[in-house]
């Protein structure tokens, strides 16, 4: 087991912090289009080969599409890939997002979160990757820029472990997090690529019944993303569900291991659950909405009110059996939905929160929040406001609304 | 010049048994260009007729390692699989001296959805093969038009009605197109002549940086013609100066000898519609009420076969 390192404080914002994180990860592609909030990766990564500090190929593509295709075949042809986008960009790149998963090819993605269009807005919320949600990518969310820093050098190593082979996207909302400078401790060079090591291919049956490495190699040619009809593709897509299964132990394992070696961990990998052993009412949330509601939790415990916060960090595949966990002994829960899903009564984070705990032992009641569309900012007194309203619905047991838009005028 | 003795040695890459239809011209263009590998190569293509007929899960027709990810991407995957293999080769991960990569696309890949992402990896200067095998429209889905589709021709989304006399645009010059971007080789090929086709690709596998080669592929379903008849079809293309083969070196444009034959001696120039007729795409054209615009096809064809005349230097011998 390794041993904590010691690491170096240095100012950085959510961006920057990416593109470091992954100059260290040794990868061989970064293929990459600039789009507001997530320039700053592109940018810092640029300089980093201008200046000789990566032998990384930068390939500066016409558009997020190309991206993503360009980093989809890299990755294939057993390179360790990286890009990354925002808002309009993975709407752009969504064709591509759905067809890098189903190829199993374990390309990383930083998405610097962000509205969609229209009205145009280029400020953070969660509507861009929101749409994603459903395409095979596991998702991590950042709540700072440390984290950020952390779950990039993390999701390499997630990727392309050989019984996961999915793609990973690390997720940091959009200037809260890519334009805020934090205190980021960093890891020596040789740590990190020490800690990512090499990329291992497992091997495939090929049509002359021969082992051969899962990537594109001339000596040991494979045929990959071919045309797959009805009698092949749903069990094709059973396959990437099972993946996800493999998932929370290879995430974990990582999580763990990266723990031991700079002291850090996010709660158990999956949740980061504050406050939440004996909470009464509780909000659960993703990104970096979590770090000013701890500091409401801790003012209403200072108060004697039993209040906690989950923040799902591991948003892809979900961590069920946390959430119920969590939250099931709660009397009122409220889920903070930084998007919409227009005419779905309530946001996507809403549907799944409140889905799992359908069958829960408590079956407490569950309400919407949605806020901070467009980069409408989420103060403590707004978050407080949604307390008083759970601590109202834990006392009488009615609900008034089930979904509710918080921190906008009417 | 290669021989066909020296090609029927060579193994097949693209192997036989895969679903294309009777008399398919992409599926000519595939074999000849295969057999013109050098070494080590990757092949990435676009969504359409050939990805579909060659990779039916479980079966594959490829001995190459090829990639398939979307219709409008086989420039950026070439680019994507460029830039691994130059990163792992630096890094001493990569096991061959070069590897060779090919993006093959049909006209609605290259044409209309693909032209972004070729235009990009073109100017970024990615050393890769583009080949474009132009059977002028959808066919895969059921013969809809494309930007290579040519004037006069009907396909389910340009139908010659009473009205409307089929496609009323004129083919996109994409070949110039891609001329103009600067890249060290660009050329045009028919299927029908081999030789001539393996020989281009070649020379584009061999340039280096970005290589573009326009290759016309019949296709008896969207063409409308005998399914014996996909090679005499090709060469009347070339025959009637409907499609001239020519080529050009770090830009420095040259007719290639089929059609510089013609140039030379102009009476082998054969009328458009002996190519045309071959066709019942085009069959609306010969009735009263739209064979002005046969003419205007063959007026086109003179127009741009006398321009390229002029931009290659090529003029008639004079009898003596």
């Amino acid at each position: 087991m390794a041993t904590k390192t010691e690491q170096q404080m240095v100012p950085l914002n959510g961006d920057e912090a990416v593109a470091l994180a992954v100059k260290q990860s040794d990868v061989d592609v970064v293929a990459a289009y600039p789009i507001t909030p997530q320039t700053i990766i592109v940018e810092k990564f640029s300089e980093y080969v201008a200046n000789g500090e990566v032998d990384t190929e930068f390939v500066c593509v016409e558009s997020e599409h190309s991206a993503l295709a360009a980093s989809l075949t890299a990755s294939l042809t057993g390179a360790r890939a990286f890009t990354a986008t925002a808002s309009a960009g993975l709407a752009l790149m969504h064709e591509m997002v759905y067809v890098t998963a189903g190829c199993r090819a374990p390309v990383v993605m930083a998405v610097t979160n962000r509205a969609l269009s229209a009205p145009i807005n280029i400020h953070g919320d969660h509507s861009d990757v929101m749409a994603e949600r459903d395409s095979g990518w596991i998702q991590l969310w950042a709540e700072n820029a440390q984290e950020t820093y952390d779950s990039i050098i993390q999701a390499f190593r997630i990727a392309e472990h050989k019984d996961l082979l999915t793609p990973v996207m690390v997720n940091l909302d959009g200037f809260w997090l890519s334009h805020t400078l934090e205190n980021v401790n960093i890891l020596p060079d040789e740590v990190v690529k020490k800690f990512v090591g090499t990329r291992e291919f497992p091997f495939v049956t090929d049509t002359e019944g021969k082992q051969v490495p899962f990537k594109l190699d001339p000596n040991n040619p494979l045929t990959l993303g071919p045309l797959d009809l009805p009698d092949y593709y749903f069990e094709h897509k059973r396959q990437q569900e099972e993946a996800m299964h493999v998932a929370p132990k290879i995430i974990k394992e990582v999580h763990d291991e990266y723990a031991q070696l700079t002291g850090r961990s996010y709660g158990n990998a999956f949740v980061d659950a504050y406050c939440m052993e004996d909470a009464e009412i509780a909000t659960v949330c993703l990104g970096s909405a979590a770090g000013t509601t701890k500091t409401v939790v801790d003012y209403l415990r200072s108060q004697g009110v039993k209040a906690g916060v989950l923040r799902i960090r591991t948003f892809r595949p979900i961590p069920w059996e946390d959430i119920i966990t969590s939250l099931e002994g709660a009397k009122a829960i409220a889920v903070m939905d930084r998007s919409n899903s227009v005419g779905a009564d309530g946001g996507p984070l809403f549907h799944e929160v409140r889905h799992l705990l359908y069958g829960s032992r408590g079956h407490p009641p569950v309400v919407d929040y949605i806020y901070g569309l467009g980069g409408r900012d989420m103060p403590p007194k707004t978050i407080h406001a949604i307390y008083k309203d759970l601590y109202d619905i834990a006392s009488t047991g009615k609900v008034k609304h089930f979904v509710n838009f918080a921190g906008v005028r009417d | 010049m290669v021989t066909i003795r020296e090609l029927a040695e060579k193994p097949e890459l693209f192997t036989p048994g895969h679903r294309a239809c009777a008399g398919c011209g992409p599926a000519i263009a595939l074999r000849y260009i295969t057999k013109a590998l050098r070494g080590p190569t990757i092949i990435t293509e676009a969504t359409g007729c050939m990805e579909v007929v060659s990779t039916i899960y479980p079966y594959t027709a490829w001995k190459v390692p090829w990639v398939h990810t979307a219709f409008e991407t086989a420039a950026a995957n070439a680019s994507g699989i460029e830039a691994a293999v130059k990163a792992l080769k630096r890094k001493n991960l990569l096991k061959y001296d070069h590897v060779d990569v090919i993006a093959l696309a049909g006209d609605g890949g290259t044409y209309d959805i693909g032209i972004q992402a070729l235009s990009g990896a073109v100017e970024r200067g990615h050393d890769f093969l583009y080949v474009l095998y132009d059977n002028e429209g959808y066919m895969n889905t059921g013969i809809q038009r494309s930007g290579g589709t040519p004037k006069g021709a009907s396909t389910t989304t340009s139908p010659a009605g009473t009205i409307v006399p089929g496609k009323t645009q004129n083919k996109k010059p994409i070949a110039e197109i891609m001329l103009a971007h600067e890249i060290p080789y660009v050329a045009t090929a028919s299927i029908g002549y081999w030789a001539d086709v393996i020989a281009k690709v070649q020379k584009g596998l061999a340039a280096e940086g970005p290589a573009f080669l326009h290759l016309l592929a019949p296709c008896p379903r969207g063409w409308r013609s005998d399914t014996a008849k996909s090679i005499e079809l090709a060469r009347l293309a070339v025959e009637t100066c409907v499609f001239p083969l020519w080529e050009a070196v770090d830009g420095e444009l040259a007719m290639s000898p089929q059609s510089k034959a013609i140039g030379l001696k102009p009476d082998r120039k054969k009328p458009v519609a002996d190519y045309l007729k071959m066709q019942r795409r085009f069959s609306h054209l010969f009735t009263p009420k739209f064979q002005h615009i046969a003419d205007e096809i063959q007026a086109d064809v003179d127009k741009r076969w006398n321009k390229l005349l002029k931009n290659c230097n090529v003029s008639p011998a004079v009898k003596v």
